[in-house]
């Protein structure tokens, strides 16, 4: 019996394999290229930006190596840099604002998550998100005429009348420092662990809710012990977030925190961070291994917000994935 | 422990159970659980219409009937679970042990009605730590790891685990997480344990252990379930309900159900006409 | 109900007020910015600020125009930047690229977007101002367009994307080639999710003076074209607020609630945009 075959005709048009002239001929090839070259400028802004950073400081880095990191004096005169006070400002700065940012952040996510009504929820969160858009330098115009007579007023003479056997609360009391730029971190950052908290917080399934409930659980019990560690990774992504961008802040903290070269253990003292020394002297720099210490110092902000940003983004991934998987094998 | 069980002899049998003498047996029976026309709403949407049936003690009650008809809900409202969602409104009397169990504090009375769920579900904890979570927010009089190894046990899950108690729960297959979860429930010892489609995500034979299993834990504890597969229920279950859009069309012993249903609907379904 | 009870149900309505009390105080702050900008900075909004140059130092009265003025040339540079570099680029992510170079773009946008904005304002002084020996209106606007960038590029990215395939393959299935498709119909049908994503990188910028400082610098009076150095009222809210003079603080006030009322506004339009109804049914 005599057969016959048949070619299937393909289905639908087949982009992609069509020829390069009959793709250049309908446009589709130069509209490629260009937004190709747009796409492409991004990569290399970041590549040459990366490539200043390096190469501008490259003069501290053979003179100083890590010894960079280890002296702490900064004295222009001399030629003789050492970042330790703006490494230790910055690092005590964000830390005190975690620990302010952390509870409370946490807490109003869990509250907007889990108590409130979704409406409320939502207007809440627009009011957090409308937060985060407020710039630095409104926050820090706050802390100069508000939050610095605040705490030197009141806050800062309470604290030393009540703990001021620890040695985080001694020393004249200005208004201005440590403690102070922690506290406006504080509030600056808050936003970013509470919008995405709430995010992670809202993915976890609901019967995990409800199995510890079935189990004769209290509201709290079943969110405390049974939500939040399942949330626990976007949750700790948020809060590197909310590191980096304490990290980085320049405005508010230069206007409150002192400025003065400081490494002392009284959280009342004045300080310096890494981004306020950069915005006061880049500009006045008095010599090439002045200019290029400033550098050096952006590489570090650079770096480490580039690795905690890096963290939160894993993290936040893998919470989301593990609320729709549910991590069956 | 509440007062002792009651037997509750002339109570509502439905007038859906025809045959006397499934009468007689059901009356016979003490019921753990009673439900008296039960209307259940999702705001303005009716979900259940006038359901009463009982819920014998020691037995294994199956719920069955096409999707949308009801039977979860019905089942979620036994440890109120219901509660959680806002637009739900419920008239009518369950009872359990006589007593009305909306009058009693819910996170108590969850500990005496418990829930395993659809899909597997355990903890992002510790074998033993899912297991032991129930005992330590309750407090226990006897040490944790003895009624942790209990409950495993009960299981039939502690062989597969002993060793491994402190690996994450996750590790486990399907199966095994799901008699984990049973063995979660089972550590606080409910007086009922429900349990919503237990094997629908799991392979058939796990599917097999698990309603071995709960064959057995009617000797512990009154069992009801929700089950899409017909099969299951001739299988495991001593009293089947069928609901039909929210209404109870047909409850009697299973035997009697699937050979000689007294409803032509339930007919239709279970010869698979439908559903 | 035993007395563990009755504590574990204590514990569980205090703690859940408690998170009531920190999501109280966090929205509250926002409020009481909004306050303080207000009371003390409402009085001092006039038609003076808005249209006259400081006055000499030391003296009262003058306003902020010209850092007004500078703020706007500023944006309308950043924004020639951003813009299109973000949504074009998205384009070419949403609609011709293959896997590993939409992964090199999006991580190259995501790590421009983690860069602090003092380190930012580092990178635009070592190429536009150091070659070109001085501040200049331009790099400060070129800075701020580098901060455009991700922002318009990913958000759009995510619009463009979520524009259902039929639509695509409907216009294919007619004859259209793809970047015709991509005019008239993928585009449009994202256009709102766009100008909000241009909206919301607008007003971000908008705030930022850690990158200005070292571009654009300041300037107490107009500053004609774009080759000097411009004032921006960001920068013009710092200086002034660090300064020693009364008025001047008066005037960081009124500043500050000029530059967050614009703010907030472009925001609460751009969710409105957004919200009115996303053009693009969500999959």
């Amino acid at each position: 019996m005599a057969t016959t075959t048949t070619t299937v005709p393909s289905a639908g048009p087949v982009v992609g394999s069509r020829s390069f002239l009959s793709r250049l001929r309908e446009g589709d090839e130069i509209a490629r290229i260009i937004t190709f070259l747009f796409a492409a400028s991004v990569v290399l802004i970041t590549l040459l930006l990366v490539f200043e950073l390096w190469q501008g400081s490259v003069l501290p880095r053979h003179k100083f190596g890590f010894n960079f990191f280890r002296t702490s004096v900064w004295d222009p005169i001399f030629d003789q840099f050492g970042a330790l006070p703006f490494i230790y400002g910055t690092l005590v700065t964000a830390s005190v604002s975690l620990l302010i940012a952390v509870p409370l952040g946490i807490g109003a996510a869990i509250f907007l998550a889990e108590l409130a009504p979704a409406r409320i929820s939502d207007t809440l969160e627009f009011f957090i998100d409308l937060l985060a858009a407020v710039p630095s330098v409104i926050y820090g115009l706050l802390g100069v005429f508000v939050v610095i007579p605040l705490m030197r007023d009141y806050i800062q003479p309470a604290l030393k009348n009540t703990l001021g056997f620890l040695p985080f609360f001694q020393g004249p009391m200005y208004g201005m420092g440590f403690l102070t730029a922690g506290i406006v971190l504080a509030i600056m950052v808050i936003p970013y662990i509470i919008s995405v908290s709430r995010e992670v917080l809202l993915s976890v399934p609901r019967d995990q809710r409800e199995a510890a409930l079935s189990l004769g659980s209290t509201h709290w019990e079943s969110t405390w012990k049974v939500v939040v560690p399942f949330a626990r990774a976007g949750i700790m992504g948020s809060i590197f977030l909310a590191l980096a961008r304490a990290l980085g802040e320049t405005m508010a903290v230069t206007m409150v925190i002192g400025n003065a070269p400081v490494i002392s253990a009284s959280l009342f003292s004045p300080g310096y961070s890494i981004a306020a020394i950069i915005a006061n002297e880049l500009t006045e720099a008095t010599s090439d291994l002045h200019y290029q210490s400033l550098i050096e110092l952006g590489l570090v902000l650079f770096l480490l917000t580039f690795i905690l940003n890096g963290l939160a983004r894993l993290l936040i991934v893998a919470a989301s994935q593990r609320g729709r998987g549910m991590g069956n094998a | 422990m509440h007062a002792s069980v009651r037997p509750v002899l002339s109570l509502k049998i439905p007038p859906t159970v025809t045959n006397a003498a499934a009468r007689e047996t059901a009356a016979a029976l003490s019921m753990r659980m009673t439900i008296s026309k039960l209307n259940f709403f999702y705001g303005s949407k009716q979900v259940l219409f006038d359901v009463s049936m009982g819920i014998a003690t020691n037995k294994v009650t199956s719920l069955i009937g096409p999707s949308g008809c009801g039977k979860s809900t019905l089942l979620r409202t036994l440890n109120r679970m219901h509660e959680a969602v806002r637009s739900a409104r419920l008239e009518g009397e369950i009872l359990l042990d006589g007593q009305d169990i909306f009058t009693q504090d819910v996170t108590s009375h969850r500990r005496r009605v418990g829930m395993v769920f659809q899909r597997p579900n355990p903890f992002p904890k510790s074998i033993f730590d899912n297991v032991a979570y129930g005992l330590r927010i309750n407090g226990s009089n006897v040490p944790i790891s003895d009624a942790v190894e209990k409950s495993l046990r009960r299981a039939a899950l502690w062989d597969e685990v002993k060793d491994h108690l402190h690996k994450s729960a996750y590790e486990l297959s399907g199966g095994q997480q799901q008699r984990l979860c049973i063995a979660r429930a089972l550590a606080v010892e409910p007086e009922v344990l429900l349990l919503d489609e237990p094997c629908s995500a799991l392979d058939p034979i796990s599917t097999a252990k698990i309603e071995e299993l709960l064959v057995q834990l009617k000797d512990l504890c009154t069992i009801v379930t929700v089950t899409h597969n017909m099969q299951q229920a001739a299988r495991i279950s001593d009293f089947t309900a069928f609901l039909l859009t929210g209404q109870l069309i047909e409850f009697s012993p299973t035997p009697q159900l699937f050979t000689t249903p007294g409803d032509p609907r339930t007919e239709a379904y279970i010869t698979g006409r439908f559903g | 109900m035993n007395s563990r009870l009755r504590w574990r149900k204590f514990v569980s309505g205090f703690m859940l007020t408690m998170t009531g009390v920190c999501a109280l105080v966090s929205v509250s702050v926002l409020f009481f910015i909004l306050g303080h900008l207000v009371y003390h900075g409402g009085t001092s909004i006039s038609w003076a600020f808005f249209t006259k140059l400081p006055a000499p130092v030391g003296e009262t009265g003058g306003g902020m125009a010209n850092a007004i003025l500078g703020s706007a040339k500023m944006l309308l540079l950043a924004s020639l930047i951003g813009v299109p570099i973000g949504f074009f680029g998205a384009i070419y992510l949403a609609e011709f690229s293959g896997g590993t170079t939409a992964f090199v773009v999006r991580y190259a946008a995501d790590l421009l977007n983690g860069v602090p904005s003092i380190v930012i304002g580092i990178f635009a002084y070592s190429i536009v101002v150091l070659p070109f020996k001085h501040f200049s209106t331009l790099a400060g606007g070129f800075a701020l367009g580098l901060m455009m960038i991700p922002i318009t590029l990913r958000s759009t990215e995510e619009f463009l994307r979520a524009v259902p395939g039929a639509l695509r393959e409907a216009a294919m299935a007619l004859g259209a080639s793809k970047w015709k498709t991509i005019v008239t119909v993928i585009v449009p049908a994202a256009y709102r999710g766009i100008l909000t994503a241009v909206l919301l990188a607008f007003a971000r910028v908008a705030g930022e003076t850690a990158p200005l400082l070292f571009t654009a610098l300041g300037n107490r009076f107009w500053s004609p074209g774009w080759n000097q150095p411009t004032d921006s009222l960001p920068v013009a809210i710092y200086r002034y607020a660090i300064s020693p003079f009364e008025d001047w603080h008066r005037q960081a006030w009124a500043a500050g609630l000029v530059l967050l009322a614009l703010i907030l506004v472009i925001n609460i339009v751009a969710r409105a945009i957004l919200s009115r109804g996303i053009a693009v049914p969500r999959s």
